[in-house]
């Protein structure tokens, strides 16, 4: 058994362990604090000289880590909240996705992890996950862990990557357990996707067509998860599919594991409209039509600010209930 | 021939020997930069170009400087005179900039995206600076003996990340040369009317060494580069050159609103006109028409391909 948070810090464990040229960057992340979240806790302390805390720099630090991946290191960066990466944007967008792409024999082997989402009552700047605004960038890999992958493995894979890749942490996942094979309500098998990133592919009991098939990354796979294991004591199969590959859509993995007959929800934590459901709702109807029963679903943030109270802030967000409302009103 | 003249080590050379070297280097970029504005009037040059005219002992000066077999060069928009000191690459560039396959980036980068071994430009203002940060702690790390010059303007001192880069520079001990070409102008605005206070005075509070110097006086660049950076290979850390200089041509293209007068003073005391009081004009008229032939010939076989 373990938790989202130990499995993470032991992937950057052993990272740092096997591969002398990680090396680890950000703000507040050197013992005795460890992080805002804990994720680099006693790294500083085991690897001396490898994890450098940072000045509030970070159109500065991501540079800085950019340089050092394409000079030879593997740099991987914690930006605190995602919410403050809108500030390494410029380095995001116009340095890091586009050198590769650019320049013969350059690559940018580094990682950026930050913590998403809301449910903590931090408020409109500390709250959002604003993944979906850097899905679109070629050259730039979005990834996030959900609880039903290995959260350790996955981050082996983003350092290992040649690519630049933003790593998502939703940060109401840091204290959940992951899933693991001796679970007797869900189980998971993990499928590839065509860049060799895993697919979660998630049943809450044994069976051929679900009931629904739900479509969703990251943070949502709490909420679902805890929704799939409830519905398993009522009988209502439910297929979850987690990509941990944001920024490509698994198309071939969802031809052979969405079935067209039963109905189709895609849930997302970030806010409504031109957001990642936008582009797996357009690529199933592609793959699915004209088979397709019913029109695609589609769950997310409302597209306003995050308030800090707890009954405004879940009327804002995705929540359990919301996914279990449109679940039952998808069979009804 | 042309590319020679850029592989010759300067540092063998005895002064009067370094000065013909350094202003037939300087006068190959000046007379490639023309020829890319006469490429852009004819129509051949897609985009843009930013030509580094009047600023060519910057240029000449640092790359004469570094140690090219490792060291790093960062660049920027106006980023020819600095690849074609770190180079002698005529070729590639001219190639680039007409959008050719043998360019030296395949026609994908243009005038503003260059890279070759470990040179890198790129088009945004003060985004490279963090990112020489990180290759001179990379090759530190590494222990490769590598340093990284990195190159901007008066303009991008306006940019926030070159105070997150000298921050970081001078916090983590970082090899670093940050070489400022102060053209007084930002595409057409002087420096005096976006930049309040001194900017000489403020890689100093950071704790960055700054030594300003003449822009325009090649010898003294490359002097003042080479004592920097043998302190920043024996002592570690930052530097500062700050070098004042004029930007003779447009930001770009058409693009002048100076007084012609205060462009004809700046003439007068630009780069290649410093040397040839020395050199002679006879000499330096010879030289011209040497370069001129070599460079005529790349470019007319260069843009016989495109037409």
């Amino acid at each position: 058994m373990s938790t989202f948070l130990q499995s993470l810090q032991t992937g950057l464990s052993e990272a740092l362990s096997d591969d002398e040229r990680v090396i680890l960057l950000g703000e507040d992340i050197v013992d005795p604090y460890g992080g805002a979240f804990k994720v680099t806790k006693g790294l500083s302390t085991r690897f001396p000289g490898r994890v450098l805390s940072t000045p509030i720099s970070e159109a500065g630090f991501t540079g800085v880590a950019a340089g050092m991946a394409i000079r030879g290191l593997r740099p991987v960066v914690e930006v605190m909240f995602g919410d403050f990466l809108t500030l390494c944007t410029d380095q995001l967008v116009n340095h890091i996705s586009k050198f590769s792409l650019m320049y013969d024999g350059v690559s940018v082997p580094m990682v950026i992890r930050t913590a998403m989402g809301g449910g903590r009552g931090y408020g409109a700047t500390h709250s959002q996950s604003l993944e979906k605004m850097y899905m679109g960038i070629p050259g730039l890999q979005v990834v996030a862990a959900s609880l039903a992958h290995d959260p350790a493995a996955l981050i082996r894979k983003a350092i290992d990557d040649q690519n630049p890749v933003l790593f998502i942490e939703n940060k109401q996942l840091y204290p959940q357990q992951i899933i693991d094979a001796l679970d007797r309500e869900v189980s998971v098998e993990m499928r590839l996707d065509d860049a060799s990133y895993p697919v979660a592919i998630a049943k809450n009991g044994s069976f051929g067509i679900p009931d629904v098939t739900i479509i969703a990354y990251g943070g949502a796979s709490r909420a679902i998860l805890s929704l799939m294991r409830r519905m398993s004591r009522e009988e209502i199969n439910i297929k979850a599919v987690f990509p941990s590959l944001l920024s490509a859509m698994p198309t071939t993995i969802f031809r052979a594991e969405v079935d067209a007959s039963a109905p189709i929800l895609i849930a997302e934590e970030g806010s409504a409209g031109f957001n990642w459901g936008s582009e797996v709702a357009s690529t199933l109807y592609e793959v699915l039509l004209p088979a397709l029963r019913a029109p695609i679903r589609r769950l997310a943030a409302k597209a306003s600010v995050i308030p800090c109270a707890a009954h405004l802030e879940d009327s804002v967000l995705l929540t359990e209930e919301k996914i279990e409302m449109a679940v039952l009103d998808l069979i009804a | 021939m042309i590319i020679d003249l850029f592989h010759t080590r300067v540092d063998d050379l005895s002064l009067a020997q370094r000065r013909e070297c350094f202003y037939r280097r300087m006068l190959a970029v000046r007379l490639c930069e023309e020829r890319l504005l006469d490429l852009f009037t004819q129509g051949l040059v897609r985009g843009t170009v930013h030509t580094c005219l009047g600023q060519e002992a910057c240029a000449i000066g640092v790359t004469s400087a570094l140690d090219l077999a490792r060291d790093i060069v960062c660049s920027n928009h106006r980023g020819h005179g600095h690849y074609l000191g770190y180079s002698g690459d005529f070729t590639g560039l001219i190639a680039e900039i007409l959008g050719l396959s043998q360019g030296v980036c395949h026609g994908v980068g243009g005038s503003q995206h260059l890279h070759l071994r470990n040179l890198y430009t790129n088009g945004i203002l003060g985004g490279m600076p963090p990112i020489a940060v990180g290759m001179a702690l990379a090759e530190k790390r590494l222990n490769t003996g590598a340093v990284a010059c990195i190159f901007l303007g008066d303009g991008a001192m306006a940019e926030g990340s070159c105070y997150e880069a000298l921050n970081l520079a001078a916090l983590w001990h970082a090899p670093v040369l940050f070489a400022v070409e102060q053209n007084q102008y930002a595409q057409t605005t002087h420096w005096s009317s976006q930049h309040a206070g001194s900017l000489q005075d403020r890689a100093p509070a950071f704790g960055v060494p700054t030594t300003v110097i003449d822009g325009n006086d090649v010898e003294a660049v490359y002097q003042t580069a080479g004592r920097l950076l043998a302190q920043m290979r024996t002592e570690g850390g930052p530097q500062m050159l700050f070098m004042n200089t004029y930007r003779l041509g447009p930001h770009s293209k058409g693009d002048d609103l100076r007084p012609p007068e205060e462009i004809a003073a700046n003439r007068a005391v630009e780069p290649l006109k410093r040397l040839e009081d020395i050199l002679g004009r006879d000499w330096c008229a010879e030289q011209h028409r040497q370069i001129a032939t070599a460079l005529d010939k790349t470019v007319n076989m260069l843009a016989s391909e495109i037409k």
